[in-house]
């Protein structure tokens, strides 16, 4: 008999991380740790920014960093060399963070001693954004020199984040990207977006970053 | 459970926001599925549209992803709007025998 049967599934194959996402961002809401998700592309200045807030949080917040790379220890060896609490993933070729590796970080870390964790995403504007990390806040960095039609090209990252950091302006003047035209494009992709912009070079507009990670934090803190 | 000895086909629904491509997708599952009932499995893949929601007026639309930009509502005119799908990853339903 070769008769073929139709068998209905019906499943999502991004229900496990779904569900393991949703497990880390309730462990991390009972130890009132806020867990934020930074995704960029390579070069863009996620570690740039990571020191900027190590320099603006000036203590105020006990903070641990969750640092994922293809193959290296790079990142994590200068964060740790600022006395902040870093914890390396190496994705091993993966290009992405999932919820499960994310759970690997938190369980390395004592989170209870924590109110803040970064985890810096591996540099890609594609994957990253298709994977629930578990956090409870997006943060994506968009650099100048990366050009202002990247929300045309990567919609989905533009969609899933809650703030959009413009770094590298001081580029600005050498460059013909344009900010209008960018905010205009992620608005539109993106209406309850927060867009800043910063230099981690000159530290401009790094006090606005701070005073939103604050704004955040005390509204997690508040919220039960 | 379902007395299956071969899977032939695979029934799945993509988003189209995702940016994986219908031919790796089934080459990446040949490579994964190697030495399984689902080996040399057909997979058939319905791209599902993005449909996003009017801030103003609640409309329901289906967005060009190649103008993911420049939305605009079909009943007001507003620009931009709340997505609500097309980034689904779903098995549908398998054939089997």
């Amino acid at each position: 008999m070769k008769e073929i049967k139709l068998i209905e599934v019906k499943e999502e194959i991004l229900s496990d991380n779904i569900k393991q996402a949703e497990e880390v961002r309730e462990r991390l809401r009972k130890t009132k740790t806020m867990l934020l998700n930074l995704m960029s592309s390579p070069g863009s200045g996620k570690t740039s920014l990571i020191l900027q807030t190590v320099e603006g949080l000036k203590g105020s917040l006990r903070l641990g960093i969750i640092e994922a790379d293809i193959d290296s220890t790079v990142d994590a060896e200068k964060v740790a060399a600022r006395g902040i609490r870093a914890i390396q993933l190496r994705t091993g070729g993966f290009c992405h963070l999932d919820a499960t590796m994310v759970t690997q970080g938190i369980d390395a870390m004592a989170v209870n001693e924590l109110d803040l964790v970064i985890i810096e995403n591996v540099g890609n504007l594609v994957c990253p954004a298709e994977f629930d990390t578990g956090a409870h806040k997006n943060v994506m960095i968009l650099s100048v020199p990366e050009g202002d039609d990247k929300p045309l090209k990567y919609p989905l990252m533009f969609s899933v984040c809650d703030l959009l950091l413009v770094n590298k302006i001081d580029y600005l003047s050498l460059s013909d990207f344009d900010i209008a035209a960018l905010r205009k494009r992620v608005l539109a992709l993106n209406p309850r977006i927060t867009i800043l912009e910063v230099s981690c070079k000159t530290g401009a507009g790094i006090e606005s970053w701070i005073d939103w990670l604050k704004g955040e934090m005390a509204a997690f803190k508040g919220a039960k | 459970m379902n007395n299956v000895r071969k899977v032939m086909a695979i029934h799945l629904q993509v988003g189209k926001l995702s940016d994986l491509e219908d031919d790796w997708i089934q080459r990446y599952f040949d490579y994964l599925s190697k030495g399984t009932i689902a080996e040399g499995a057909k997979l058939k893949i319905e791209r599902m549209p993005v449909m996003v929601q009017c801030n103003v007026c609640s409309t329901s639309y289906e967005a060009d992803i190649a103008r993911m930009g420049d939305l605009v509502c079909p009943a007001c005119g507003e620009k931009g709007g709340m997505l609500l799908s097309g980034r689904e990853y779903t098995v549908k339903e398998m054939e089997v025998q």
